[in-house]
């Protein structure tokens, strides 16, 4: 811990609007109503983007489904819900209520109308009017708007997007933010459609289409609306890596890079901090708070602050993009770097599961000889995972208890005996990590460098290397 | 019989489940933290090496009826060991997570979830051989060791026949294991699925008096010795005669088959083994309103496992170290007090009473639990069958005795282990037989 007595202050300016920290809520059911956003703004969000305004709607009553996973709930989340279900008019009233109670809050209007140019003056001036600090225009709606040319509709075809953020910002007087769907092949693209039409700013991602499972016994997919289903949007943590990727390839393009709003999977200020590292301003959540409320916010702003004191950033604006440059093209990365896996034997529990992963997964270079076995020799002298169970199961004999058989227990030197910790043989590990991802245990296998005394050389180096003549 | 197949509902209630079964939920959360190891440990820890990740991870998985066919495969009686084997010395203490300052996965319950849902669903056991062979094998004893032998031979389509002088089949299994841990009937639904596999059962015949072992000889291709351990030793004390001095087992099975349900009373328990500890725990939940366990040597002497130990503790028994019966008296009305020396361990671990160390403890009940002596008398009269100290000598990987017509296996060849080492005999010897029958036929 540093030396600051006063916390880092967490304010930032996205795109011309004020927020008091960078946690806004994402236009969703937590933003439906103004008695909820208010409840959040007094637990402590920075700002809110209001659930989707338009034409109203209704919504199918069974809407969401989720993925489960080692026993934990809701790694992924799945819905098949529109727009706001409200009518536009009263959701418009509470948005002014909010902001006169609220004014340091950022509150956004998430807007979807018809694809006329009419329809969007009307909504952006009945938005602006209400008190809207912003703008928000959904086009990544994936289901349901699409059928009738909105949501998805748009924000796959550069050239919609374009037009409609056109027509927005013909009209706009306050910053224009452009939210977009996952569901394509290159985000690039309709980021930049949308920066040629004028957007203030990015929000990505949308949820990505999705079928979360099937029900074993009435084989109907997940959510069951009366015996059918249809593909829903996927978010929650399960998507956050999909995001962060899609988040650093925009920040990363010139013809794309707006201020963005990072979406998708957070549920902590670490979430938080990795979006903000590649270039988000703010970051939008979701589905943590329909899991768990609100109330997440306090840790969320408490262990950024606690971060940031710890690394010396006394702004989110110190540390905001610091990652991009640590992101490049495969082709760019230096071929001559070598790690090796490194066992901590005081650390290791004797599971086996780096054997098991590094045979069947990667390159056959992790043995249990340590007592027996040819120290380094080459890979065939080693028992085959097979041969070593079958040989341990025919050892047909009592098992030794501690209290009747006392002889049979010796002391090992190590908490797990020797002969279970495995042992990496350096010469033919290529370095992958697997084995590291693999052990249950902390920092009981780390992948240790390896010097090669060869000097930096990326892919690109050498084949131009091969293309002058040279071996390769 | 009939009325005997009823738990009394009194016994029912203070003998309920000292590790109560998973619920669903519970047991699929337990299961993900198992971490699937390689060569598994626990699995090397048990010793009819049930694959313990693989029944684990079909937990997991939903597949409960594979992770049962799993366990029945390696364990015949998966039911009775999930719940009577001391896991804490077997599969949980050989865990991995203990290494990572965690709980060790609770395998004893998982399995028994496993085998509870296959009883449920009204599981039977799978035949390995659609075969039915001629050769006729004899099994003495019907309790965990002939029983596994005789199902791994039925399963291969061989004749078994069990022959049992108890009215009752399962061995301590039934009569011997404390309630709140295998209630009888547990024990005997499990063994019904061995009945449907055909094994013919013979009850209340006793082999070497009645019927002969010459008879079995002359019916019989192969026998398997299964007969377990005889009578518990004799206090050999002034007053052993008094009708309230009884034996650890004897008190075991009558509370356990509804005979008694109630004990009045101070009670002295002599011996400090694991059936020590079990006859104690009884004695008091059953209502004696004092339990006192004597053993000539200390705490760190005794037999019993830790957790039983604790367990005693637990059920308020009190341990009186270093104190030797000496006598127990008595007036016209029973037993009034038994009498006792103090002990000291002297040098070179020499066990001597301290001089006028004498003194009384009041007590109308007085139990002896100082160890099961071998079937002498029946084992003699096996042909050929060598025995070394009271225990028939086998061929460790077969149960071959040194006649080559029998075979042998659990507390009789062992000296008295648990349910799953006598489980683990019989398999062993079950396939052995198999093969040399298999051999001879061809
Ligand atoms: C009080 C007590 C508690 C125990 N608790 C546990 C426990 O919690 N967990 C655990 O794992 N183990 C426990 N054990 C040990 C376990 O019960 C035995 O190791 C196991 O039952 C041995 O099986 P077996 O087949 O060798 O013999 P037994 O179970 O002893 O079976 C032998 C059978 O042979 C029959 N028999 C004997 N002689 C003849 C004859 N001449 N003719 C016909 N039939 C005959 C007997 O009637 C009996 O049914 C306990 C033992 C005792 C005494
Ligand atoms: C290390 C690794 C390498 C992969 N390489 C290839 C590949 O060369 N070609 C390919 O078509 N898919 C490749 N895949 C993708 C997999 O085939 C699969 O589509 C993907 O992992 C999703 O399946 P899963 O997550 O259920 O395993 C690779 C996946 C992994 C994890
Ligand atoms: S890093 Fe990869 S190759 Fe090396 S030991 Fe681990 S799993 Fe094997
Ligand atoms: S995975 Fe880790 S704990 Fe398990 S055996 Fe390998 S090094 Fe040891
Ligand atoms: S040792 Fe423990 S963690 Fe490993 S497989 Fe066995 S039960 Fe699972």
């Amino acid at each position: 811990m540093s030396n600051y007595i006063v916390k880092p202050d967490l304010a930032v300016t996205f795109a011309g609007i004020k927020s008091p920290n960078p946690f806004w809520l994402a236009s969703a059911p937590p933003t439906n109503t103004g008695e909820q956003i208010m409840r959040a703004f007094d637990a402590g969000w920075g700002g809110a983007v209001w659930k989707t305004m338009g034409a109203q709607v209704t919504n199918t009553s069974s809407r969401y489904s989720s993925i489960n996973w080692n026993g934990q709930r809701m790694m992924g989340f799945s819905n098949i819900e529109l727009i706001s279900d409200r009518p536009l008019d009263i959701n418009l009233r509470e948005l002014a209520e909010v902001k006169k109670r609220y004014p340091k809050q950022a509150l956004i209007a998430s807007l979807m109308v018809e694809s006329t140019r009419e329809a969007w003056h009307t909504v952006v001036q009945q938005a602006e009017d209400a008190g809207a600090d912003g703008l928000e225009l959904n086009f990544g709606c994936p289901h349901g708007m699409s059928e009738r040319g909105m949501g998805s509709a748009v924000g796959q075809v550069p050239e919609y997007t374009e037009m409609i953020t056109a027509w927005v910002k013909e009209k706009a007087t306050t910053p224009v933010i452009v939210k977009l769907t996952p569901n394509i092949s290159d985000i690039r693209v309709i980021a930049q459609a949308a920066k040629r039409g004028g957007a203030d700013a990015l929000a990505a991602i949308n949820t990505i289409n999705s079928i979360t499972g099937i029900d074993l016994d009435t084989f109907i997919p997940q959510p069951n609306v009366d015996g059918r289903s249809t593909h829903g949007g996927y978010s929650g943590p399960a998507v956050k890596p999909i995001a962060l990727n899609m988040v650093q390839q925009v920040m990363s393009d010139p013809e794309s890079m707006l201020p963005i709003s990072g979406i998708g999977g957070v549920a902590t200020w670490k979430d938080a901090a990795e979006y903000i590292l590649l270039g988000s301003g703010t970051v939008q959540v979701c589905t943590a708070v329909m899991h768990y409320g609100y109330r997440i916010v306090e840790d969320m702003i408490d262990g950024l602050q606690n971060w940031m004191c710890e690394k010396g950033f006394q702004s989110i604006e110190d540390f905001r993009g610091l990652s991009l440059p640590k992101v490049t093209e495969w082709k760019d990365l230096n071929l001559n770097y070598k790690v090796v896996a490194h066992i901590d034997e005081a650390k290791c529990i004797g599971c086996g599961l780096c054997y098991t992963a590094c045979w069947d997964g990667a390159h056959q270079c992790i043995h249990v000889d340590r007592v027996s076995g040819p120290i380094d020799g080459p890979v065939e002298l080693h028992l085959k995972p097979s041969e070593i169970e079958a040989a341990s199961r025919n050892t047909i004999t009592v098992t030794p208890i501690p209290k009747l058989d006392a002889a049979s227990v010796t002391t090992p030197s190590y908490a797990t005996p020797l002969a279970r910790i495995p042992r990496v043989d350096e010469t033919e590990c290529v370095g992958c990590n697997l084995c590291s991802l693999v052990c249950p245990v902390d920092d009981c296998i780390t992948m240790v460098e390896v010097k090669t005394h060869l000097p930096s050389e990326t892919w690109e180096e050498r084949t131009a290397e091969c293309l002058t003549g040279k071996s390769c | 019989m009939q009325e005997l197949l009823q738990q009394k509902p009194e016994i029912a209630a203070i003998f309920a489940d000292l590790h109560p079964p998973f619920q669903a939920q519970a047991a699929v959360i337990e299961a993900d933290r198992c971490l699937n190891c390689f060569d598994a440990p626990c699995t090397g820890a048990c010793p009819t090496h049930i694959d313990v990740p693989r029944f684990i991870k079909k937990i997991a998985s939903g597949n409960l009826h594979g992770a049962a066919l799993g366990i029945l495969d390696a364990n015949i009686l998966g039911a009775s060991c999930a719940r009577a084997c001391p896991v804490e010395v077997l599969c949980e203490g050989a865990c991995v997570m203990h290494g990572l300052n965690q709980q060790p996965i609770e395998i004893g319950r998982l399995q028994r979830f496993a085998m509870d849902d296959f009883h449920a669903q009204g599981g039977r056991l799978p035949r390995k051989s659609y075969e039915n062979r001629p050769e006729k094998i004899a099994c003495i004893g019907a309790g965990p060791a002939s029983l596994a032998a005789a199902a791994e031979l039925k399963q291969r389509g061989f004749q078994v026949t069990i022959f049992d002088k108890h009215p009752l089949p399962g061995g301590l299994n039934t009569y011997g294991i404390a309630e709140y841990k295998l209630p009888l009937l547990d024990s005997l639904r499990e063994i019904e699925l061995i009945k449907e596999l055909g094994v013919d059962f013979r009850f209340g015949v006793e082999i070497g008096t009645k019927t002969s072992l010459a008879k079995l000889e002359a019916e019989f291709d192969i026998i398997f010795i299964g007969v377990g351990l005889g009578a518990m030793h004799k206090l050999a004390v002034t007053g052993d005669q008094q009708p309230r001095v009884t034996e650890a087992l004897q008190l075991i099975e009558d509370y356990k088959t509804g005979k008694t349900t109630h004990i009045e009373g101070k009670v002295v328990v002599v011996g400090a083994g694991n059936t020590a500890i079990d006859a104690a725990n009884a004695a008091k939940r059953l209502g004696a309103k004092e339990v006192s366990i004597l053993y000539r040597r200390t705490r760190k002497h005794i037999s019993a496992f830790d957790f039983e130990y604790r367990q005693a503790l637990q059920e308020g028994i009190r341990f009186l170290w270093l104190t030797q019966l000496m006598a127990i008296r008595a007036s016209s009305e029973g037993i009034t007090s038994v009498e006792c020396a103090r002990m000291e361990i002297g040098s070179g671990g020499l066990l001597r009473p301290i001089e006028d160390s004498t003194f009384h403890l009041e007590c109308s009940m007085v139990v002896s639990a100082i160890g099961q002596s071998p079937m002498l008398e029946l084992l003699a009269q096996c042909r050929d069958v060598q025995l070394q100290q009271g225990r028939v000598v086998v061929d460790r990987a077969t149960g071959q005795t040194t006649n080559p017509k029998y075979f042998a296996g659990g507390d009789c060849v062992n000296g008295g282990r648990e349910v799953v080492d006598a489980v683990a005999d019989g398999k062993r010897a079950g396939a052995a037989i198999a093969r040399l029958l298999e051999v001879a036929y061809v």
